[in-house]
């Protein structure tokens, strides 16, 4: 195969050219209340190219790898359509090598029957809670072997595993509908989603329990974010932020964003790390062969550095990150976060509710989305706070905000951090990558909370 | 798959798929099988150059079939031989749901147009031109501009067999342009996205496309503040798309119904909605990019009132979750990504009302037009509710337009704002291809302003 690839390679009017083959197979299993919706296998492969002509980019997948010198010469002709500066990409050396995941119990070995039954035992105590109506079970798994080769001489063989789960109840009383949700992954440890019984039992409890809970009053609060909460934040909020793309051609958001300017308090670091063992977010190289690295996104309150490709990393006069990533061999690679999270600071829980007198502690998540300066957030569970202590159960909030003030608006940072491996993240049509975010409590002044 | 042209690529697929039922036929007692061929060729274009060019093939073949009164499935997509599927299908087959219903038989349907062999004949050169155009466009208004474009052409072939005699198989082409403009002013960001398919590509209206966006430019030139309350909402077809209509369309899945989670599931034939409100599925709009003439498991498509006149008047099905409620596929049984059916919308057309838009803006003492909500998707959307951070939204004060808000959060529910509308607008028109609808004039939605 490497000889098929770098014959196919050679001799082509291009400054760069490279190849992605993969072969993945994965198990889904949907539940919808007490019936099994969907069991299915599937396995997909299938190859692409990446040629970059004169500051211009060609792209084609397909199916199989014969022809492949021909599809390598379709993907030069597109690129040549284009008419962009010439650049050259940041040098990185031609990496060879295999990664295979080391798991204890890895779940893509594991039969379907052992599988069902652990997914039916939390089906079960969810659907018999009081007023749980209904349940969402969702469980993904996915083995990947891709092997990545350039004109550089970069040939990498990696096996890459992924796991996701979701669990929902949803509880009912007349026309009042409410949903509490569990969102987990992993690398492809099976033990992830085991021994779940008793937050099965605690997701149902709280679903039927948001039937009788009041709506926030809109407006600004002060705010604790739990540890889920405020991953999400920190990857959706300024993570997002921080992937150059965004950035490098955009000359006022350049100066928004420059190196050295101050974003927080002296306690805020916010950092992505592809290199933490063992998270959805890791790996040894990116898909554009780049060893993966360590980034300090904002150091002591003031922004460090930032996300980069080999081509944002050669436009900004910057270093590559090693965060060029592809959900599949059907997309290009592109900017991508992988584990980002904030470091944990000092403040006990206890300590930063005592100082607030009206206020909201949000915790876990539905989702997030953003648009570069404007973020929202949904928090799946949230309590009022009065006088320093925790109160009643509201309905589910959303939040609110612009990045930029509200980073500045993080008055204490806790010593508690957890990292969060649910949910997964989409970005120009690639979706869910897998990704992971953390950080300890945090508390924020002037938060917008939307409610009635 | 080769071949640039549908027809050879098709013949190729049915082939397969014949052989891969016979095969199947021998371990099942009905089976279906499903195959999807595309290719498309998309011109991207980032902060207003052509960057990328890029082809994309997929392909996929999925087989279903019944064993011992259960259901198994399993896909292969890209070069993955259809070899080993059936295995693959018994094994799931083992623990699936009950195999409670037929695959329909051999019959005739009616055509709809959904293909244009125009789309072919579509240089690249042309296609690149068009982006341009645009773009250029757009900039004479407002020079500063970035824009990221897309231009799209497609071809996809669909053919489906299955053991009791069905079947059928269809070519649709597909045209488009998407836009997304980002203007950047000290920390102040203005994000404008729009779009514009069709399966024809004369159907496709950059005109309208670049009157939009500029329109919208105009409108956010001026910058407003709302008060933090109750305020009448106008949601243009692009609001209506973004904030409302994710609720709705889970609502009448008959998933949803069956398992008795959705508010509408006792409500059939009785009056839910405002008296001025019907909405439709309609599977058969000619070169609409949602259309097909039968459903991905062999259905014939139709015309489907979902609301007349305020009253729900059908829900969603495919064939198995029909033969759980005891009713009929209404033509509804997708496969996202060629997987397992799932009751799903083909296109939605919202009727219209008779007042203008102008209207509507004259008629409010001080309001909000909401185009864009991020967020929204993130609450408990089974229950109805809406909200989130307005993207893109204006003040009206006295009845005229005047400025963008910023920092303002919207949230309601749906039942209860669509119940009674003050109006629905008379001139409609499509979002992203797959939902006409005019703007709906809303009262009494909830407005949260950060600093107010």
């Amino acid at each position: 195969m490497r000889d098929l690839i770098a014959e196919a390679l050679k001799g082509h009017d291009a400054e760069y050219i490279e190849v992605h083959s993969e072969e993945s197979r994965a198990t889904s299993i949907v539940y919808r209340g007490e019936r099994l919706e969907e069991i299915s296998r599937a396995r997909n492969s299938g190859c692409n190219i990446r040629a970059l002509v004169r500051g211009s980019w060609g792209f084609v997948s397909f199916s199989r790898l014969n022809g492949l010198r021909e599809k390598v010469a379709v993907a030069v002709e597109e690129a040549r359509l284009a008419s962009r500066q010439p650049f050259k990409l940041f040098p990185t050396e031609p990496a060879v090598g295999t990664v295979v995941p080391q798991l204890k119990k890895d779940a893509t070995t594991i039969p379907l029957a052992p599988k069902k039954e652990l997914l039916d035992s939390y089906n079960h105590i969810m659907l018999s809670s009081p007023r749980v109506q209904s349940t969402r079970i969702i469980y993904h798994e996915v083995k990947r072997k891709i092997t990545f080769a350039n004109s550089e001489g970069s040939y990498i063989d990696q096996t890459k595993t992924d796991l996701s789960a979701g669990l929902t109840a949803i509880a009912r009383k007349d026309s009042e509908v409410q949903q509490a949700s569990l969102s987990l992954g992993s690398n492809g440890e099976f033990s992830a989603i085991e021994g779940l019984q008793e937050r099965a039992g605690e997701i149902a409890r709280r679903a039927a329990a948001l039937l009788s809970a009041p709506q926030v009053k809109g407006g600004e609060y002060t705010v604790i974010l739990d540890p889920v909460l405020a991953g999400v934040f920190a990857h959706e909020a300024f993570g997002h932020l921080s992937e150059s793309d965004h950035v490098y051609q955009n000359e006022n958001l350049r100066q928004i964003m420059v190196l050295g300017k101050r974003f927080g308090g002296k306690h805020l670091n916010i950092i992505d790390d592809p290199t933490i063992p063992d998270l959805r977010g890791s790996y040894k190289y990116d898909d554009e062969g780049t060893p993966a690295r360590k980034t300090y996104l904002i150091r002591e309150g003031v922004l460090e550095g930032r996300l980069h490709s080999r081509e944002t990393a050669a436009k900004m006069g910057e270093g590559a990150t090693g965060n060029a990533r592809a959900v599949n061999y059907f997309f290009p690679p592109i900017v991508r976060m992988s584990n980002t999270f904030i470091e944990p600071g000092s403040a006990s829980f206890e300590e930063m509710l005592g100082g607030i007198e009206e206020g909201v502690y949000v915790k876990d998540w539905y989702g997030g989305t953003t648009s570069l300066e404007m973020f929202t957030f949904s928090a799946g569970e949230a309590y009022m706070i009065r006088r320093g202590k925790l109160a009643e159960l509201l309905r589910p909030v959303v939040l609110t905000g612009n990045v930029f003030t509200t980073l500045q608006n993080i008055d204490a940072i806790g010593n508690d951090l957890q990292m969060n491996q649910g949910g997964g993240c989409g970005k120009g049509g690639q979706s869910p990558l897998p990704v992971s975010d953390g950080s300890p409590h945090i508390r924020i002044r002037n938060c917008v909370v939307g409610g009635r | 798959m080769q071949n640039d042209k549908a027809k050879s690529k098709d013949g190729f697929t049915m082939e397969n798929s014949l052989k891969l039922l016979r095969s199947a036929r021998k371990a099942a007692d009905q089976a279906d099988v499903f195959s999807f061929s595309a290719r498309t060729t998309t011109m991207q274009f980032e902060a207003n150059e052509l960057k990328q060019v890029q082809t994309r093939e997929s392909s996929s073949i999925a087989l279903r079939i019944f064993r011992e009164d259960r259901i198994g499935f399993a896909v292969a997509s890209g070069g993955g031989s259809w070899e080993g599927l059936v295995e693959m299908a018994v094994e799931t087959s083992q623990f699936g749901g009950p195999a409670n219903f037929q695959f329909p038989s051999s019959q005739d349907y009616a055509k709809v147009r959904i293909f244009d062999p125009e789309v072919e004949e579509i240089a690249m050169e042309r296609m690149a031109e068009v982006g341009k155009g645009l773009i250029a466009r757009i900039r004479e208004h407002t020079p500063e501009i970035l824009c990221d474009a897309q231009v799209t052409r497609g071809l996809s072939s669909i053919s489906l067999v299955n053991s009791q005699g069905g079947e059928g198989r269809y070519d649709r082409s597909f045209f488009s342009i998407s836009l997304e403009g980002i203007l950047v002013r000290v920390t102040d960001l203005l994000w404008i996205t729009d779009s514009e398919s069709s399966c024809r590509p004369d159907l496709v209206a950059i005109d309208d496309l670049a009157n939009r966006v500029i329109w919208r430019l105009e409108m956010a030139k001026k910058r407003a503040t709302v008060s933090t309350k109750l305020l009448p909402i106008i949601f243009t077809p692009l609001g209506v798309a973004s904030a409302l209509m994710g609720c709705l369309v889970m609502a009448f899945s008959g998933k949803a119904v069956l398992e008795g989670a959705s508010p509408l599931k006792d409500k059939l034939g009785e009056q839910v909605f405002d008296k001025k409100l019907s909405l439709w599925d309609d599977a058969t709009v000619a070169y609409g990019v949602g259309s097909y003439p039968f459903d991905d498991e062999g259905v014939a498509s139709q015309r489907l009132p979902l609301v007349t006149k305020g009253v729900v008047s059908n829900f969603l099905y495919d064939l198995q979750t029909a033969a759980l409620a005891g009713t009929h596929s209404t033509g509804n049984g997708r496969r996202a990504g060629g997987g397992f059916p799932s009751p799903a919308i083909s296109s939605l057309i919202l009727g219209t009302g008779d007042v203008s838009f102008q209207e509507m803006v004259a008629d409010m003492k001080e309001g909000l037009i909401v185009e864009e909500v991020i967020g929204a998707e993130q609450g408990n959307i089974l229950g109805g509710d809406f909200g989130g951070n307005v993207l893109l939204g204006y003040k009206v004060e006295n009845g005229e337009i005047v400025g963008r808000v910023k920092d303002t959060m919207i949230a309601g529910n749906v039942y209860q704002v669509l119940k009674e509308l003050p109006a629905i607008g008379r001139e409609a028109r499509w979002v992203g291809g797959i939902l006409q609808t005019p703007p709906l004039y809303c009262s009494g939605v909830s407005v949260t302003t950060k600093g107010s």
